[in-house]
């Protein structure tokens, strides 16, 4: 690959390519897990992620699939950490990202107000007519509810309220 | 106040840099003894639902540690996973309520575990927790700031669950009153070191850390007593003091435990 198409734009399609390893489909790109990607004049490459949840034992193999397609693709010198320094929130998923989700049974609710009511249709039949079975999920991330309207159990990511 | 952004920048004053790290290791030291405790539950809680809520706060409670350990990496305490695994009892910091064994026998064997204990240790335990991250949220220490912002973020659902749990009993059957009353009293008689500073603690409010254990302790009631029908009307007791390194034999228990596979082969890569 040539040097000059190296630069932050490319890098950021290059990312497009990992999925979140339980999210088939869905890229850290899309789910707003990239904070900043930097390419230095002499192609040295720092990439700093943000965690959905701390606590995510996904990390260290999305820190191994950042690497691994940055390399494939050209990048020689490269520097992936994560960044703890902003909270992650429900509202950093991309458009796309959200119907990657969809397509996976997985909704993506509205930001919770000040009194943490928020509300989530149904990514089967987008009725509004739904109800958290338990806060928590399969990962950190997902809740399990269920649609009153199509009888169909399904997620939701976790709104994060700080 | 002097505000300092990095770890480079704490190792300047040697003193700052001695107390942030002290600080640091009751953090990382409760959260990890927690969801130790926690984890010893999986399978065990009373129905699905609460197996995988509890197993879900488990493990993002141990992220936590994990990150607060990356901390003291940082300020150059060594290798996270050696501080995790490799330190005695004596070396630990956490609160010595937060270490007493779930209940009788071993998870592997007759686990005879105690819900209420769960449910008011969790529930007292992420209550303080809150009241502890707020304030850091305005500490001296840049680092420290953010990983409280983060973690009041995602801890605002362990508490949450905690809160469920104690609502729903104290309003149920007189068997499940006179449990949780058992096991608040039995926290009222331990857990006053969970609310102090340890050695450090006057130097820990000079450099704007955390404050007074009084204004701790005082937060820490009022928020409990928006939720408890009746808090005891007696002083905090303590039997140990975690934050100076004494503690029960259920630690060394949960240390041997916890590092068995790790001491098996170090220098593994998983």
């Amino acid at each position: 690959m040539v040097g000059n198409r190296l630069n932050k734009e490319t890098a950021h399609q290059i990312l497009m390519a990992v999925d979140d390893p339980e999210l088939a489909g869905v890229s850290i790109v899309d789910l707003g897990m990239i904070d900043q990607v930097d390419v230095t004049s002499s192609g040295e490459i720092f990439v700093r992620l943000i965690p959905t949840f701390t606590g995510c034992p996904a990390l260290d193999f999305i820190e191994r699939q950042v690497v691994q397609v940055l390399k494939q693709q050209g990048f020689t010198r490269i520097d992936v950490a994560f960044s703890f320094d902003i909270p992650w929130s429900t509202t950093r998923i991309t458009k796309k990202g959200i119907a990657s989700l969809r397509q996976n049974g997985i909704a993506v609710p509205t930001t919770p107000d000040e009194d943490f009511n928020w509300e989530v249709n149904c990514p089967y039949c987008e009725s509004l007519f739904t109800s958290v079975d338990n806060l928590f999920g399969p990962t950190a991330c997902r809740s399990i509810l269920y649609c009153h309207h199509c009888k169909n159990p399904f997620e939701a990511m976790k709104p994060i309220h700080s | 106040m002097t505000i300092i952004h990095t770890a480079e920048e704490a190792a300047k004053n040697a003193e700052y840099k001695n107390v942030v790290t002290q600080l640091l290791y009751q953090l990382a030291d409760d959260d990890f003894i927690v969801a130790f405790r926690g984890s010893e539950w999986l399978g065990l809680a009373p129905h699905i639902e609460a197996d995988v809520a509890y197993s879900s706060i488990t493990q993002n409670t141990m992220g936590h540690a994990a990150y607060f350990y990356q901390l003291l990496e940082e300020l150059g305490q060594g290798p996270k996973n050696k501080l995790a695994h490799e330190r005695s009892a004596n070396e630990r910091r956490n609160a010595t309520y937060l270490e007493i064994k779930n209940g009788d026998g071993e998870y592997d064997q007759d686990p005879y575990y105690d819900w209420a204990l769960a449910v008011i240790r969790g529930f007292f335990y992420e209550t303080f927790k809150r009241v502890r991250l707020q304030m850091l949220k305005n500490c001296s220490y840049v680092p420290l700031t953010h990983a409280a912002n983060r973690m009041l973020a995602e801890q605002t659902y362990h508490l949450a669950y905690w809160k469920m749990w104690v609502n729903q009993l104290q309003s149920s059957s007189a068997t499940a009153k006179q449990k949780l009353d058992t096991r608040i009293q039995e926290a009222w008689n331990e857990c006053l070191d969970l609310l102090q500073l340890g050695d450090q603690q006057e130097k820990m409010i000079v450099y704007q850390l955390m404050p007074e254990e009084s204004l701790i302790e005082k937060q820490w009631i009022h928020e409990l007593s928006k939720t408890l029908v009746q808090v005891p009307d007696r002083p905090l007791q303590k039997v140990f003091s975690g934050r100076k390194g004494e503690h029960t034999k259920d630690l060394e228990q949960a240390i041997d435990t916890l590092s068995e596979v790790y001491r098996l082969e170090e220098h593994a890569v998983w």
